[in-house]
Formats: C-alpha cells, structure tokens, sequence
C-alpha cells in the first residue's frame, strides 16, 4: 500500500510562470460555438480566463522562466542542485527527455541526475513524494522539481467536451532538508483499469501518427469533433471516479498519519473544474475559507494546477508553520493525497512570458 | 428510500430553463432541448448526494425514462 512518510524535508521556495496570453473564456472561440452555449459550458466549468502560450513555446519555457525566478530570488546556488525533476505529459521532444535539456539551459552542474516523470493531473504529489525520498539519501542537496504543461496543445477546439477548460502553465519548485519540517504523509494510487476516461488515443508507439489519426471527425451525437491525436475525456465517468475514490483516500491518509482534517491551514485541490471542485468541498464538509482556488483565472492546468494555486493564492499566506492537504486526482486514473508541512515558504511573484 | 415521486423532483431541479411540470416519471430525458452531458454531471452529483451511489455514464445513458434511472439507482443501493 503506497502511504508513505517522510522526515524533515520541504518546498522551501517555489515560483510560477504563465503565459501572457489571456484567453477570455465566455468570447472563446465563438466562431465554432453559439455564445449562449459558450456561456452555459463556462458557467458549469466555471474557467472564466485561461493562458494559452504561442506555438513555439513549450511546457519546459514556461518551467525554464519559474526556475529562473526562483533561483534569482532566493540567490540559490546552482552548484548546489543536484536533482532535477521535469512533470510533464506535454514534453518538448520524444526524445531526449527534457529535463535533461533543462540541466543544461539552466546552467546546472554535470553531475545533476534529471529525469522525466509523464503523470498528468495527479502528478505534483506522485513527484513531490519521488523527490522527498530521493532527498533522505544525505547524497543529494537541493532537488529541482518542475512541472509545466501546455494542454492548449492537446486538445480540440472543436469538442466543447474539453474546449473551454484546460490551461498552460509551469512551476519550479525548491525542496531541500531541514529539521524544521517534521512529518509529511502521502497516498498514493492508481487504476489502469479506467486508462480510456482520459486519453489521447494516437500519435504513441501504439497507434503511431499517420494521416489516418490526423483526420479529425465527428465522434458523437452533439456534433464534437476531433482526431485520434487530441486528447478527449468521458466527463460522466471522470466524475464518477473522483466522488468516489477521492474522498475515501483523504479519509485514509488521515486515519493513517493520524491527523485531523479540520485541522489543516489550506487544502489544496487539483483544479479540475469548478463544478467538481465544489463538489469535492461540498461532499468533505471542509471550510471554504481554506480552499484556495484559481479554476476561474488559470483552468484546469493538469499536474501544475495544485502548485499553482499555491504560488497564486497562498503567496502572502505562508508566514510561518503552515500544514497543507494537498489532493489532485485525473489521468491515468491516478490520484493522490498528501499532508505537508511548509514553513516560511518563500513564494515569488508569477513571471508572464 | 426515496419516492419515484422525490427522485422526479429532484431530476427537475436539475434543470434550468425546462419547467418541472415537463417533467415525469415516463419523460424520455435524453429528448428533453436542455439535456446536456453537463445536466448529466449534476444528476450523478444529485443522486450522490441524496442515495449515496455513484452512477457511471453508461448508467445515465442506458437509462430511457427518469423511472429507469431510478429503478437504477434502486438497484445499486
């Protein structure tokens, strides 16, 4: 059963970058759709901005832009990053793995071991709970995590079952020992069973990119259209998951660490969209004063939604010891639950590109 | 357990602009203009929240009358 603990080590600093480009969600598009329909998508989703980057610019720019911030903010010294770590499902290349690329255009030392993690929506838990292990071997001294996503990539503009939700964004994030920290508890899960909920179906080494899964065609009875190459997601099936399997897991997670819900300063959740979340907090019987929320001004940015919020929300919030349920759940399935402590966090400003 | 009669009211409420009265036991949901895949999201929320059962897409669309899905929701209690 993956509920782990970890001792003394922390997010000591993290920043954010997103793109400049502001995309006005109730006027998105409305030369595909009806604005009355535009406006009912967005009301229930609840996505009033999201960022788009251009199509030159990738996840790992926006991750590039953070790190940077973060770096020059807290003057780290690059010698002393030793793990880097790139999240992502939206990755530069096939191959090399960008996170290699990014030890280099960060300027960071050879002898810095980088790899990719490819999870989506739950995956700043999964890596924050690879990297807090990583960081109990004393070899290691300050670990790199970034996670970016350009899901405006992935999906069509022409499937209103998707079109009006996701966003693109990066976060660089500082971990590093200290006694100050005390306990952190993690669960994590995962359920290749439901893998079709949420996929892109072509364009892998399964089905390999060809004419044939560039077509794009109508692929329901509302007139959606999209090719094998565009991410697509079963919304009803998707929700099922989460009223079920998320609660049950925070539920858990506090019986094993024994902590008390109530008792945490934020909860952080993956930003989905505003009708699940409310849900979820409606469902936990949690304090929505502790609930920070960016669904409305950044969308659904897959894995980066849960730091996000954090840097967005939390940025003036952090003095101190401050003990955060973070929750994030999609892709995969997979889904995530952890406790964390963060003290005097240093969260800077969120850099535009 | 809820009444069909209850869960019919409760199915209306789900909606915005169709009218409860157009709404019965025997409608054939899926004809009504209003229905949406997002109106299907606040009856599986719905149906959650006051049967404690979680219905899956499938449960939603193979059902024809508000009844069936009642009678599914029955069957998963």
């Amino acid at each position: 059963m993956a509920i782990l603990k970890y001792n003394n080590v922390g997010i000591t600093a993290i920043a954010a970058g997103v793109p400049k480009t502001v995309i006005d969600n109730y006027h998105y598009d409305l030369d595909i759709w009806p604005e009355e329909e535009v406006k009912k998508v967005v009301d229930k989703v609840g996505v009033i901005e999201r960022r788009f980057v251009d199509e030159k610019t990738c996840a790992s720019d926006l991750c590039y832009a953070a790190a940077e911030k973060l770096i020059a903010d807290n003057n780290i010294n690059k010698e002393e990053i030793d793990l880097l770590l790139f999240l992502s499902q939206t990755p530069d290349y096939r191959m090399p793995a960008t996170s290699i690329l990014l030890q280099n255009r960060l300027g960071l030392s050879m002898s810095t071991m980088a790899f990719d993690i490819s999870l989506g929506c739950s995956g700043f838990i999964s890596a924050l709970s690879i990297v807090y292990a990583m960081m109990q071997n004393n070899g290691f001294h300050k670990a790199l995590l970034l996670d970016g996503e350009t899901r405006s990539k992935v999906y069509s503009r022409k499937d209103r079952r998707e079109a009006f939700i996701f966003g693109d964004a990066g976060v660089a994030a500082l971990i590093e020992r200290d006694e100050k920290f005390g306990e952190s508890h993690f669960s994590l899960n995962s359920d290749g069973s439901r893998g079709k909920l949420i996929m892109i179906p072509a364009g892998g080494y399964r089905n390999m990119s060809s004419v044939e899964t560039l077509l794009e065609k109508v692929v329901d009875e509302y007139g959606n259209i999209r090719s094998d190459e565009h991410g697509h997601m079963n919304g009803a099936d998707v929700f099922n998951f989460v009223i079920i399997e998320v609660p049950k897991d925070i539920k858990r997670l506090m019986v094993a660490s024994g902590e008390d819900i109530q008792k945490m300063d934020y909860y952080v959740f993956h930003q989905a969209n505003a009708f699940i979340n409310n849900y979820i907090a409606k469902k936990m019987k949690l304090d929505k004063e502790r609930i920070p929320w960016t669904i409305h001004k950044y969308g659904n940015t897959s894995s980066v939604s849960v730091p996000l919020t954090i840097v967005s929300e939390l940025k003036d919030k952090m003095q101190g010891n401050k003990k955060l349920m973070l929750s994030a759940f999609g892709v995969g399935m997979a889904w995530a639950t952890a406790i964390v402590p963060f003290v005097d966090c240093k969260i800077s400003e969120i850099v535009e590109i | 357990m809820k009444s069909l009669d209850e869960f019919v009211e409760l199915f209306a409420e789900q909606f915005d602009e169709t009218d409860a009265s157009e709404i019965t036991a025997t409608t054939v949901f899926h004809d009504l203009e209003e229905w949406s895949s997002l109106i299907g999201l606040s009856v599986i929320a719905m149906v959650d929240e006051e049967f404690d059962v979680a219905l899956k897409g499938d449960d939603v669309k193979n059902s024809v009358t508000v009844e069936d899905l009642y009678n599914n929701v029955k069957s998963k209690l």
